[in-house]
């Protein structure tokens, strides 16, 4: 089994109140891969990121994160439902950026980086601030640790949240839209953080509709639409050379009302 | 009975005009009340009922600020448990075990339908119906427990509201960090909450400084006075209001500078918003 890819999700569906949102989905990433969900509103692919790391309850299907079935303990043919802490420690090994920052308002930026490596895996406050430091300074905010939420710009908050998920050491960072709620100009400065780690290395999974950065540092662009994904393949043949007739009309929607 | 040109003549007095007849005839009532009062009141009698020097020397001698330092005290250790009872209410309010819910749900209703008098005529019976029963650090624990009951009742719904004013993102984001339940409840939840709730919370509190004065019911001795049982004591002793008086100045000298807090509060959260 250790020839299995990172992220391996097979038949995941999901539904609220009985409109099924995920009809099936398969997924496979590989470590160190970026993998980019385009697709319209409304297509499911948010969903299926929270999926992964149980924001959302899946109705069928299984992901496993590196081996770990996510939410479940599999005992003979049934499924347990994993108990809330087990969940959370599971949690624990994937970061998450959110449309909206989420960052913690009542604590300054390096006190949301430490919050989680202090109070989760019980790491000296002196070991946390250490790497914090280290982690603002790469997101380009080493100045403005002792800064409130409020006090920073959506772009600066995007990228303490971004150094937050990453004091956690995750194995893997699922990123929901994190420019959609940023004005025109901060998102090049999101989008330039994402770009380092995706050259660094880090296994991430994106739903974004930022399609040039899609082409350029995805190794895998997934189109979905309606709850089912409708291509899959490098950026080149996905966003270059579309096959399917809803991912051409997507393309040429996006396109026409970004000129 | 009015012409055509009457209506006319009406629709042409302009609304500044009309707002500044409005507020001299408002002056004007005013005027006339006020002289009405210095004319016919006996001001030497009100002053010597409500306001005789000697009487207020008297007061502070007899210790006026030992009562406030009492009322302080009671109003204080009951906000505290309100804090605690109420926080536990809310949580219990909020919980996904139906029993609990309904538990919290009947205790608030039950005290905060009831008049906080009741509660105090019930403990104050309290050793009588249950002979030798004694609550510990008399007599705070008994003023502090029924002061508390009445207010953790209030204050939960406040800290309730407040708990659901935090945004589901921020439960989320504590979510993916890994952090258990219990851990983002206490660490991101709770937090915001209560910074949310300030200043109706400060409210409660002033409330709850004017709850005290229903010590007296309970009956405790004269060294646990507070401003009111002290006031009225000594107004007794004196067949004379101004100790009562005092008092009332002193309630003031607690609430006034809790109600310019609220205000703050409330300025800076309409601010931050």
């Amino acid at each position: 089994m250790t020839d299995r890819p990172l992220v391996h999700a097979v038949n995941v569906t999901k539904s609220f109140h009985h409109n099924e949102v995920l009809k099936g989905i398969d997924l496979d990433v590989e470590a160190g891969q970026v993998v980019c969900l385009l697709g319209p509103s409304g297509s499911g692919k948010t969903t299926f990121l929270r999926c992964i790391n149980q924001l959302e309850t899946i109705d069928g299907g299984r992901i496993w994160v590196d081996g770990d079935l996510m939410g479940y303990a599999e005992r003979g043919d049934k499924l347990y439902r994993l108990k809330d802490k087990e969940i959370a420690a599971q949690r624990r090994e994937i970061g998450m950026v959110f449309q909206r920052f989420n960052l913690f308002p009542h604590m300054t930026a390096i006190d949301n980086v430490i919050e989680a490596p202090v109070q989760v895996k019980g790491e000296s406050k002196k070991v946390a601030r250490e790497r914090a430091q280290a982690l603002l300074d790469r997101v380009g905010l080493g100045d403005r640790t002792a800064a409130y939420p409020a006090q920073l710009s959506g772009g600066q908050q995007q990228r303490v949240a971004i150094a937050r998920a990453l004091a956690m050491q995750p194995k893997l960072m699922l990123f929901d839209e994190p420019t959609s709620a940023l004005d025109p100009e901060l998102v090049g400065e999101v989008l330039a953080v994402m770009r380092e780690l995706a050259d660094d290395g880090t296994t991430m999974i994106v739903v974004t509709h930022e399609m040039s950065f899609a082409r350029e540092v995805a190794d895998t662009v997934v189109f979905m639409d309606a709850g089912v994904v409708v291509e899959a393949g490098p950026p080149a043949d996905v966003i270059g050379n579309p096959q399917h007739q809803r991912t051409k009309s997507f393309l040429s929607r996006l396109r026409s009302e970004h000129s | 009975m009015t012409s055509p040109a009457d209506t006319v003549v009406r629709k042409g007095l302009s609304p500044r005009k009309r707002a500044q007849r409005s507020r001299l005839i408002q002056y004007a009532i005013l005027i006339a009340l006020v002289l009405f009062a210095l004319f016919s009141a006996n001001w030497g009698q009100i002053g010597s009922v409500f306001f005789k020097p000697e009487f207020i020397k008297a007061t502070f001698q007899d210790g006026v600020l030992q009562a406030l330092v009492k009322t302080v005290e009671y109003t204080a250790g009951a906000f505290v448990i309100g804090l605690a009872g109420g926080t536990l209410l809310a949580l219990m309010r909020l919980s996904s075990v139906g029993p609990y819910r309904w538990i919290a749900t009947a205790y608030i209703e039950f005290f905060r339908g009831l008049p906080a008098i009741v509660v105090f005529i019930a403990f104050s019976l309290l050793p009588l119906a249950f002979e030798g029963m004694t609550i510990p650090f008399d007599p705070y624990g008994v003023v502090w427990l029924a002061l508390g009951i009445v207010a953790s009742a209030y204050m939960a719904e406040v800290i309730r509201a407040g708990i659901q004013a935090v945004p589901k993102g921020q439960i989320e984001a504590a979510r993916s960090l890994g952090m258990s339940p219990g851990l983002a409840l206490r660490k991101i939840v709770l937090p915001q909450a209560f910074r949310i709730v300030l200043a109706p919370l400060t409210n409660d509190l002033i409330l709850l400084v004017k709850d005290s004065s229903l010590v007296f019911i309970i009956g405790v001795a004269a060294t646990g006075y507070e401003l009111t049982g002290f006031g009225r004591d000594l107004a007794n002793t004196y067949s004379n209001l101004t100790p009562i008086v005092v008092c009332g100045f002193c309630y003031l000298i607690i609430t006034l500078p809790l109600g310019i807090l609220v205000r703050r509060l409330e300025a800076r959260a309409e601010k931050s918003r």
